[in-house]
C-alpha cells in the first residue's frame, strides 16, 4: 500500500458500557472503571460477563424510519445523538454536499436478533416467520449503514463492512480509498454491534468466552467478555480547520492470516503484516509510536500471537494495553470504539492501563501496562483482528 | 482521479451459467439461455479438512474467484481482494437461529465460525496462501456496485491488481419468503491498473442518476432483479459482446453506476 494522505477526525463519538458519549467514556478510562456485569441479557443462561449499554431498549427511532427498528439500530441512534455528532454531520453536508459524503459502517451481526426472536414465533403450521418481521432493514448487514445514511440524509456511496471483529477498523481503509480517489470529500465511518444470542451462544460453543470479566494479557486469562457499542467518526480531508487539538488518521494497514477460520496465526504473522503496513502507509518508523491499543481480547491464543507480533516490530518497550477489560469485546464495533479511545488518549495525554488484569503473563514480551499513564502522545496505533484471519491496524496522531 | 482500469480474467457461475465462456455465449446471444439449478463445484483448492466445512457461499465464491484468477494468469497470493455479498451463508444462519429457538440452544462451533460474512474471504486466503488485504462488504441489493467501487478505488489509489468477487446464495425457508433469492450466482473479475496480455477491456466507472439498464431477455432480466450479484449482467453482456459501449448498473436509491467499456483488441 502506498503512503496515504492523512485525514482529519472532524468529530467523533462513542457509546459503550463505559459511557454514553465521550465525556463519560473518558471519565471511566481515567477512573479505570469497567462496565462489565454478569450476563442477564434477554433469556440467555450462560455463566459469563457482558458489556451492556444502558437505555438501548428505550431508544426510539424517528417515525419515518420505524422499519429499521431493532436493538442494533436503536444502539446506533443512541450513539449518533451524543456529542453533537448529528449536528456536525449536518454542517459538513451543508458545506460539502450530501452526495459528497460516504457512509462506511462496520458490523458483525447487525440486527440478527430480530431473526432470532422471529424464529421463536414461527407459525406452528406453516413454519412462516411473523408478519411484522423485516429482514432487509434489521437483520441484513447493510441495515445499520442504510439506517445511518437515511437518518443523516447522506447520499454518497455506502456500505457495511462485515469482516468479523476487524469490521469497523477496516471502514477507515474503505473511506480513505474513496476520498483519495475523489469520489467523496468526507465520510461517516464507524461501527455498531449489539448483544444477541448468536454471538453469546456462539463464542460459548467455541469455549472462547470467560465466566469472569475478561483479563487481557493475564497469566490466567481464559476468554472474552462480549460487549456492545456504537462509535462514529466524521473523516474529512485536511483543511484550515486543523489545529493543535486536532486528531488525524495517519495510517491504515490491512492483511489476512491465510491460516485458520477461528484461530489466529500462532506467531502473529498476519497481525505483524497489518501493523507494518500501517506504519508504511503513515511513513512512520516503529519508534514513532507512543502507545498501542491492542486487540487484546483475553483469549490465550489471541494475546500470545498479538504479543509476539507487537514485540517483533516494536520491541519490548512500547507501552501497550487492551481496553476490553473495561468495555468487553464489542466485536464488529471494536475497531471504531478503540479508534475513539485512541483519539481520546491523544487529546488528553492518557495511556489507559489495562484493567481486570492482575498478574501479567510473564511469557508475553510486549510491554503491557496496567496503570494509567499521563504522557504527551503524538502517535497511537490501534489493532483489530477477526475470524477468518482478517487484520487491520490504524495509526492516529496529532497534526505535524 | 479517473476510476478506470483493465478487466483481466472473469469468472461467472449461476443458474444456467456454468462459466465465463458459456455465460458469454449466452449473454451475447450466441446460445439460448436455459435456466437450470446452479451446480457448485467442490473446492479442491482447500485442504480436505477445510473442504468438508464449507457451505454453498464458500463453494460459489471460490469457484468464480478461481476461474477469474486462473484465466488472468495472475498469482492470487499477491492480490488484494474485495468480496461483496448481500448476505452471509443463509443455510448456516437458518441452522443457528433454529438451534437458538430450541430450549437447549446448542450452537455448533463450526457453524458459528463459518457464520461470519467474511467466511469466503477467509477460506480464499487459506486456499491461496494470500496474506494480502481483503475487504468484505455488504450493501443489500446495491452490493455489486458497492464492491465494484471499492475494488476500483483500491486498484486506482494504491496502483495494484485487485480481485473483485460478488456472490449471493439463497436462504432456505422460512427466511426464503422474506429474502427470495432463487439460487446461487457469483461474478469475479481481476482488475489491473495497466493493460496486460490477458486484459479483456478497459472499464471506467462513475456515479450517475440515470436509470439502470435492463436485459432484453425476460429470464435474464428476472435474474438481474432477483439476485444482487446479477445486477452486473448488463456489464457482463457488454464484455461478452466485445464492443465499446456504456451501461448503467443498479446501485442505491439516489445513484447508479455508469460503466464505459473499451474492449482490448
Amino acid at each position: 500500500m502506498t503512503p496515504m494522505q492523512p485525514l482529519l477526525l472532524a468529530e467523533f463519538t462513542s457509546t459503550s458500557c463505559i459511557g454514553t458519549g465521550v465525556a463519560p467514556t473518558l471519565a471511566s478510562l481515567r477512573e479505570q472503571r469497567s462496565g462489565l456485569t454478569h450476563c442477564d441479557f434477554e433469556t440467555v443462561k450462560i455463566d459469563t460477563h457482558i458489556g451492556e449499554v444502558p437505555g438501548v431498549d428505550a431508544q426510539r427511532l424517528p417515525a419515518q424510519l420505524r422499519i429499521f427498528d431493532c436493538r442494533n439500530n436503536r444502539l446506533a441512534e443512541l450513539a449518533l445523538r451524543q456529542d453533537g455528532f448529528l449536528d456536525a454531520v449536518d454542517a459538513a453536508a451543508a458545506r460539502l454536499g450530501r452526495r459528497r459524503i460516504g457512509v462506511f459502517i462496520g458490523t458483525s451481526t447487525a440486527g440478527i436478533m430480530q431473526t432470532e426472536l422471529a424464529y421463536r414465533a414461527r407459525d406452528p403450521v406453516s413454519g412462516a416467520l411473523p408478519k411484522a418481521f423485516e429482514y432487509g432493514t434489521t437483520h441484513n448487514s447493510f441495515s445499520v449503514a442504510d439506517y445511518i445514511r437515511q437518518r443523516c440524509r447522506l447520499e454518497g456511496p455506502a456500505m457495511a463492512v462485515s469482516s468479523a471483529c476487524a469490521s469497523s477498523a477496516k471502514v477507515f481503509g474503505a473511506a480513505r480509498r474513496m476520498i483519495e480517489a475523489g469520489l467523496i470529500d468526507a465520510a461517516l465511518v464507524g461501527g455498531a454491534d449489539s448483544l444477541c444470542l448468536t454471538t453469546l451462544y456462539g463464542f460459548h460453543s467455541l469455549q472462547l468466552s470467560s465466566p469472569a470479566p475478561c483479563r487481557p494479557f493475564d497469566v490466567a486469562r481464559d476468554g472474552i467478555s462480549i460487549g456492545e457499542a456504537a462509535a462514529f467518526v466524521l473523516l474529512e480531508r485536511l483543511s484550515e480547520k486543523v489545529n493543535s487539538e486536532s486528531v488525524l488518521l495517519h495510517g491504515v494497514g490491512e492483511s489476512s492470516d491465510a491460516y485458520h477460520m477461528s484461530a489466529p496465526h500462532p506467531e502473529g504473522l498476519g497481525a505483524k503484516r497489518a501493523m507494518q503496513a500501517a506504519l508504511n502507509s503513515a511513513s512512520l518508523e516503529p519508534g514513532d509510536i507512543d502507545y498501542i491499543n491492542l486487540h487484546g481480547t483475553g483469549t490465550p491464543s489471541n494475546d500470545r500471537s498479538e504479543s509476539q507480533a507487537v514485540t517483533s516490530i516494536f520491541g519490548p518497550t512500547t507501552p501497550c494495553s487492551s481496553t476490553k477489560g473495561a468495555t468487553g469485546h464489542t466485536l464488529g464495533a471494536a475497531g471504531a470504539l478503540e479508534a475513539v479511545i485512541s483519539a481520546l488518549a491523544i487529546r488528553n495525554g492518557l495511556m489507559p492501563g489495562g484493567i481486570q488484569t492482575t498478574r501479567i503473563d510473564p511469557t508475553l514480551t510486549a510491554h503491557y501496562i496496567k496503570e494509567n499513564r499521563r504522557a504527551a502522545l503524538r502517535r497511537v496505533l490501534s489493532n483489530s483482528f477477526g475470524f477468518g484471519g482478517t487484520n487491520c491496524s490504524l495509526i492516529f496522531g496529532r497534526a505535524g | 482521479m479517473k476510476l478506470s482500469g483493465y478487466v483481466g480474467g472473469i469468472g461467472v457461475l449461476g443458474p444456467g451459467l456454468n462459466d465465463w465462456p458459456q455465460a458469454a455465449a449466452v449473454l451475447s446471444g450466441k446460445q439460448p439461455y436455459v435456466a437450470a439449478p446452479t451446480v457448485l463445484p467442490i473446492p479442491t483448492m482447500l485442504p480436505p479438512a477445510e473442504r468438508r466445512r464449507t457451505g454453498r457461499v464458500v463453494k460459489l465464491a471460490l469457484a468464480v474467484a478461481l476461474e477469474a484468477t486462473s484465466s488472468a494468469g495472475a498469482n492470487p497470493e499477491r492480490m488484494p481482494s474485495v468480496f461483496s455479498s448481500s448476505g452471509g451463508d443463509g443455510h448456516i444462519c437458518h441452522e443457528i437461529c433454529q438451534a437458538l429457538a430450541l430450549a437447549a440452544r446448542e450452537v455448533s462451533p463450526t457453524r458459528f465460525s463459518n457464520s461470519v460474512h467474511n467466511v469466503a474471504a477467509g477460506y480464499w486466503s487459506i486456499a491461496t496462501g494470500s496474506m494480502m488485504e481483503s475487504n468484505v462488504l455488504c450493501a443489500f441489493d446495491a452490493s455489486f456496485v458497492a464492491g465494484l467501487l471499492d475494488a476500483m478505488t483500491s486498484m486506482a489509489v494504491d496502483r495494484q491488481t485487485v480481485l473483485f468477487v460478488a456472490y449471493d446464495t439463497e436462504y432456505p425457508p422460512p427466511l426464503h419468503a422474506e429474502r427470495p433469492i432463487p439460487d446461487a450466482l457469483g461474478v469475479a473479475m481481476v482488475i489491473t491498473p495497466e493493460r496486460t496480455a490477458s486484459s479483456v477491456a478497459c472499464i471506467e466507472v462513475a456515479l450517475t442518476e440515470e436509470s439502470a439498464d435492463r436485459m432484453a431477455d425476460p429470464e435474464l432480466e428476472a435474474l438481474r432483479t432477483a439476485v444482487p450479484a446479477a445486477r452486473s449482467l448488463p456489464l457482463m453482456r457488454l464484455l461478452a459482446d466485445g464492443v465499446a459501449g456504456r451501461v448503467v448498473l443498479d446501485y442505491l436509491d439516489v445513484s447508479r453506476a455508469a460503466v464505459q467499456v473499451h474492449p482490448c483488441l
